[in-house]
């Protein structure tokens, strides 16, 4: 039976009053600032960025702190936010080439020019908790090197020189597709796949990246680097005729070296998988580049079957937004929906009843 | 104007402060926040592709003495924005591009401190391999 339902604006009010007072906790305790979380709570506040595709450290933040620090709410936050604002146009590709170096490594070389630069890392931690955190930290002393600034030239160009590596898909000058202000539809080119990759779910693109490396798609990848840094952001002004600097943003870029691909034209090369990723995302980043080349199979001519290959699925469901979205509507009244389901259920348990008990007469 | 872009509106009014009297300025967009599509690269060096947006503001004034100026920065900081557009109009005019410059210095000075803090900081965590010697003899 169908019965319209309308209600429950009084506890929903309740309900968000009470989500405000838990979210601030222990009212004697200091309520924690935006820039405390950007400072302290900085990857985090990259993964909003990165996922809710919109740079903005103060909003990211924000969204850190309303969501009391689930980052796929956040994420959303700032997903939402970015549809109100106008766009004003396009950058220039950003050139990572020409970044303020703040950690870069090459599984690859051990000797490549400008080096190779630790930066802030958690690699070669020993994963003990540090309970001295727990206090109150003060001044942290660091070591310091030279500040002349060192050419720091990507690895694939290094082996490209060499004609080693496959060379990047050329830039024709043509529009890339923009997954924001169009549908997509499969199956899509490279600049789509990207696009849509940088700002999954960096969970996601880890697991399917794991799979590749554990035979689902195996590409034998190397790092052939990782950089992150600052780098700046230039905008052609149409209007004033000429292009601006607007400052600078900090991406994580890896280049992922894979294994060979060769024809009659050209000889064997190593084959590559990229990824870019806002803010120090080193993981989603790396999972990003494996995604993108096991994305490439037929490309390269490789045999597919693998998830990590399927197009349409890895793409169709990399968004955490939409995942979050149609998962978490399970939990919204389906009242009608579950009475024509009862309904049902009842029918059918009556007509088979009615079977039963013709059979056995 | 990448100085103005990358200045904290603090120092984008300590540098207006420095520079008054200053002449009236009207509108000629009115400071405004959107967004830009933030562009990469294929491979870092190939065809590009959309990476994600960030936020800008900007503005663009007209002084009363005639000279105009524009200013787009990342963030949503638009009075900001408005007063660099000032800034950037007072260098158009010869006569004050001199003071502007020396009002600017303290934030270039800022500005390339913290990236030679950036580089040194880092190049204390350059790796130096050295090769270990196999036991052959």
């Amino acid at each position: 039976m169908y019965v319209a339902a309308k209600g429950g604006e009084k506890a929903i009010r309740n309900a968000h009053a009470l989500l405000g007072k838990r979210r601030r906790g222990d009212a004697g305790l200091p309520s924690i600032t935006l820039d405390q979380i950007a400072q302290q709570l900085t990857l985090a506040v990259d993964r909003v960025m990165a996922e809710g595709s919109l740079y903005d450290v103060e909003l990211a933040s924000l969204a850190v702190k309303q969501a009391r620090g689930d980052l796929i709410e956040a994420i959303f936050l700032i997903r939402a936010f970015r549809t109100t604002l106008p766009r004003f146009g396009n950058s220039r590709p950003l050139d990572t080439g020409d970044m303020l170096v703040r950690r870069r490594a090459s599984a690859t070389y051990k000797d490549l020019p400008g080096g190779q630069l630790l930066g802030p890392t958690f690699d070669y931690t020993h994963r003990l908790l540090d309970t001295s955190l727990g206090g109150e930290g003060g001044e942290h002393a660091v070591e310091t090197g030279s500040d002349a600034p060192l050419a720091m030239p990507r690895v694939t160009d290094l082996l490209g020189q060499e004609g080693l590596i496959e060379a990047a898909p050329e830039d024709d000058g043509s529009e890339p597709f923009d997954i924001t202000r169009a549908p997509v539809s499969f199956p899509v080119d490279r600049a789509t796949r990207l696009q849509t990759l940088a700002r999954g779910d960096e969970g996601y693109l880890l697991a399917l990246g794991y799979s590749t490396q554990r035979g689902y798609a195996r590409s034998h990848p190397f790092v052939g680097e990782i950089r992150f840094g600052d780098v700046e952001v230039v905008l052609d002004v149409p209007e004033l005729g000429f292009e601006v600097s607007l400052g600078t943003v900090q991406v994580t870029e890896c280049q992922m070296v894979n294994q060979f691909k060769g024809s009659a034209e050209v000889p064997p090369q190593f084959t590559r998988g990229y990824g870019l990723v806002f803010g120090q995302c080193e993981r989603k980043a790396m999972s990003m580049a494996l995604v993108e080349r096991a994305l490439r199979w037929q490309e390269l001519g490789e045999e597919p079957g693998s998830p990590a290959q399927d197009e349409e699925f890895v793409l169709s469901h990399c968004d955490n937004v939409q995942a979050t979205g149609f998962v978490e509507h399970l939990k919204l009244p389906h009242y009608v929906d579950f009475q024509a389901e009862l309904d049902l259920v009842r029918r059918m348990r009556a007509e088979q009843a009615a079977q039963m008990k013709e059979a056995a007469e | 104007m990448a100085t103005l872009a990358r200045a904290e509106a603090g120092e984008i009014d300590a540098v207006l402060a420095r520079l008054a009297p200053l002449p009236s300025a009207a509108d000629l967009r009115p400071p405004e926040v959107g967004l830009v599509m933030l562009r990469g690269r294929t491979g870092g060096d190939g065809a590009p592709f959309n990476l994600g947006e960030a936020t800008v503001a900007r503005a663009a004034v007209r002084l009363a003495d005639g000279a105009s100026g524009f200013a787009y920065r990342l963030g949503r900081d638009a009075r900001a924005a408005r007063a660099a557009a000032i800034i950037d109009a007072l260098w158009q005019d010869a006569d004050r591009r001199a003071a502007v410059e020396a009002a600017l210095k303290p934030v270039r000075a800022r500005l390339a401190g913290e990236v030679a803090q950036v580089r040194a900081e880092t190049a204390a965590t350059k790796v130096d391999f050295f090769t270990l010697v196999r036991g052959e003899d």
